[in-house]
């Protein structure tokens, strides 16, 4: 791919609608992300925030609507979509039984590896260097978190969608975790989170919010 | 993407299956002690009158194969569902079905494989003669991928299931009928000495149409059971 | 055309208003074909040569069974529908038709049963047609187990319709491999149709049986579908509509 289809790479989400036991969580929700922004989704707990990530990510699908990358629905894309995404939910996704070092040869395999960045790299710049091959299982959650994160840098995946990054980090850990998702940005990459820290980046970084309590 | 990452994926997952299979080896045994143990159990039901137990062997050994698959299904996709793995297959560059295939292979290895050794044991065991243990182990070893991929399916529609073990069963035992059905029959017919190319020839078809079709149904399945 | 035809049933108030219109005509005619089935059936159709009086059970017997085999694939070709076009009506249809399928195929186990008693001298036997009616109603009530277990309503239905779709490709090789060990291991058994051309006054009856049998079905199934409609749409402004005309 060229660097000219990357600038103009954008990630749209045309009236959404999700509905879960009769509730309609939201309607008609419309965003558009560009290369460099990052979509900051807020509001109370059970707002459909995680609902709409995985509705984002092509996981769920919405009662009504599209999600558009680069213009073309998602749902028709499928795997094509999934090279240009990294998926981070509640759950790690990682195996307790493999060490860190194999669950990101996995994740790497998974996606499309990005080049120069080494799986070893990528732990040391989570903080997990001298763990490649401690069994998972006996990280402590944060580590596991960490772990998770890793596994973002290792493919060469544009659009970040993010469920609660920072859970069970440290604030030392919340600080490092923020610059790679700043230097992702500024590589013109695009993030998806929701988070209820408030988060502190240090450079002018776009953020589009969405609160989906107050609609 | 190219045919190479394809089957570079393929071999990674398998590889990773048959590590955690490895790192939990002794769980490997609990399907094939099953299929040992259900075995043992018929003649001790039925009576020691050796006509009887030749009679009902090839049968019994099928069964047998057919509930230990049975045990060994929700294990696929269950530690996959729970640490958030399967969402992250979902979501991988590759096709969904090239993955699955790819665990289905791993599971049937550490599954399916080992009652096919067991097999000339409980051959012995249970009478049958000489001459047709060849042809169970055919049968075996064509007809237990079959019940891993037809099994694969149900495991994906009930995977996320609190009580999705019972239903697994009536999704899937009634369609494991044609495998028992023709595998017991080869059996049966190369006891009596008679060739049994038809009903070998009528697994292999199953075999080909499970592994070309089962797949794609699983990751349609998955898909469904993850949403 | 067959799209916009599809479209336009997609939407569930139309859908809704169409069914309405639609089950008093099914029921009635049902009722007519039923009457005059077994009118002559009971009554004016000869009795059997062989099997006397007793044979006459095949006009509910037959009928059921051949419903039993229709449902799976009208199950099968909405399913279908419903997971290419995720179409929300063709959903309904196929949970609405599973448990209506399973009742036909209990009546057709039941009544061969029945029959069976003086035929065979016993309640069951692993004859072809019986087994395989056991193991479609097994499958059936796989369908039904699935739907119910699985609590959002439109992903139950559409690992039901799946389901469905495995079951379809798999009956025909279930129903071949049962003939397979049927005859292998009872070829004394009788069959039910020895003769290859049945008296027209014996087929005609059996027919009208046929036919009322699918209309019951139509019935019942937009009956199902409009009810499951209501239930699933209970939020929407038509719904709601629809419930303030009725109150007044």
């Amino acid at each position: 791919m060229t660097t000219s289809a990357v600038s103009t790479a954008t990630f749209e989400a045309q009236s959404l609608e999700c509905i879960r036991d009769d509730r309609v969580l939201f309607e008609n929700l419309c965003f558009t992300i560009s290369p460099g922004e990052a979509l900051v989704l807020e509001g109370r707990n059970g707002s459909g925030k995680t609902s709409l990530l995985r509705i984002i990510c092509g996981i769920r699908l919405p009662e009504s609507g599209k999600v558009l990358w680069e213009g073309n629905d998602i749902f028709h894309l499928g795997p094509e979509f999934h090279e240009h995404t990294a998926y981070l939910g509640h759950k790690d996704g990682s195996k307790q039984d493999l060490t860190p070092l194999e669950n990101l040869r996995v994740a790497q395999g998974l996606g499309k590896a990005r080049e120069g960045i080494t799986l070893e790299d990528a732990l040391e710049q989570v903080g997990l260097f001298g763990f490649e091959d401690v069994p998972t299982r006996n990280l402590s959650a944060g580590q596991q978190r960490r772990l998770a994160i890793a596994r973002l840098l290792v493919t060469d995946a544009k659009l970040w969608i993010l469920d609660e990054p920072f859970t069970s980090l440290d604030r030392k850990g919340i600080e490092q975790m923020e610059r790679l998702f700043e230097e992702h940005l500024k590589r013109g990459g695009m993030a998806a989170m929701t988070t209820h820290h408030r988060i502190g980046f240090k450079e002018e970084v776009k953020l589009v919010r969405i609160n989906l309590s107050d609609r | 993407m190219s045919t190479l990452s394809l089957t570079s994926a393929f071999t990674l997952l398998l590889k990773r299956d048959m590590t955690l299979a490895y790192r939990r080896r002794s769980e490997l045994v609990n399907p094939l002690l099953f299929f040992v143990l259900v075995t043992a159990m018929f003649p001790l039901g039925i009576g020691n009158d050796p006509k009887l137990i030749e009679a009902v062997g090839p049968g019994v050994i099928w069964v047998a194969a057919l509930l230990a698959a049975l045990l060994s299904l929700d294990a696929m996709f269950r530690s996959d569902f729970e640490d958030g793995s399967l969402e992250q297959f979902m979501l991988s560059a590759h096709p969904v079905s090239i993955l699955v295939l790819a665990k289905i292979l791993a599971h049937w290895l550490v599954t399916g494989l080992p009652l096919f050794i067991a097999a000339p044991l409980l051959a012995v065991l249970l009478n049958i003669p000489g001459d047709a243990i060849p042809t169970l182990m055919l049968t075996l070893i064509l007809g237990t991928p079959v019940l891993s991929l037809i099994g694969s399916v149900g495991v994906a529609l009930t995977v996320g299931l609190r009580r999705g073990g019972v239903i697994l069963s009536l999704l899937v035992l009634p369609l494991y009928v044609p495998v028992l059905i023709f595998a017991t029959d080869a059996v049966k017919t190369a006891i009596v000495g008679i060739p049994t190319t038809a009903q070998l020839s009528i697994l292999s078809a199953m075999l080909v149409g499970s592994l070309v079709l089962a797949p794609l149904a699983t990751a349609a399945s998955l898909r469904i059971s993850l949403s | 055309m067959i799209v916009r035809f599809f479209h336009q049933m997609g939407s569930p108030r139309y859908f809704y208003g169409v069914a309405g219109k639609l089950i008093p005509w099914f029921m009635v005619s049902f009722l007519i074909t039923l009457v005059l089935g077994l009118y002559y059936g009971l009554f004016v159709a000869p009795a059997d040569y062989q099997q006397g009086e007793s044979y006459r059970i095949m006009y509910i017997h037959v009928p059921a069974a051949w419903m039993s085999m229709f449902i799976y694939v009208v199950m099968a070709v909405s399913g279908l529908i419903s997971l290419v076009w995720r179409i929300k009506m063709t959903e309904v249809v196929v949970i609405s038709s599973a448990t209506v399928g399973a009742s036909f195929t209990f009546l057709a186990l039941a009544t061969g049963s029945l029959w069976g008693k003086p035929m065979w001298g016993s309640w069951w036997v692993w004859d072809a047609r019986l087994t395989s009616e056991l193991l479609l109603l097994f499958l059936y009530l796989g369908i039904i187990a699935l739907h119910s277990a699985i609590e959002d309503k439109r992903v139950a239905a559409r690992a039901v319709s799946i389901l469905a779709l495995v079951g379809v490709v798999n009956i025909p090789i279930i129903h071949y491999s049962v003939e397979w060990w049927n005859t292998l291991h009872q070829p004394a058994s009788i069959t039910k149709f020895g003769k290859p051309s049945m008296d027209m006054s014996m087929l005609v009856p059996l027919l009208t049986m046929a036919i009322s049998f699918k209309l019951y079905y139509g019935a019942v199934v937009l009956m199902r579908a409009r009810a499951e409609i209501v239930e699933r749409e209970r939020n929407a402004r038509w719904v709601q509509e629809l419930v303030q005309e009725e109150a007044k």
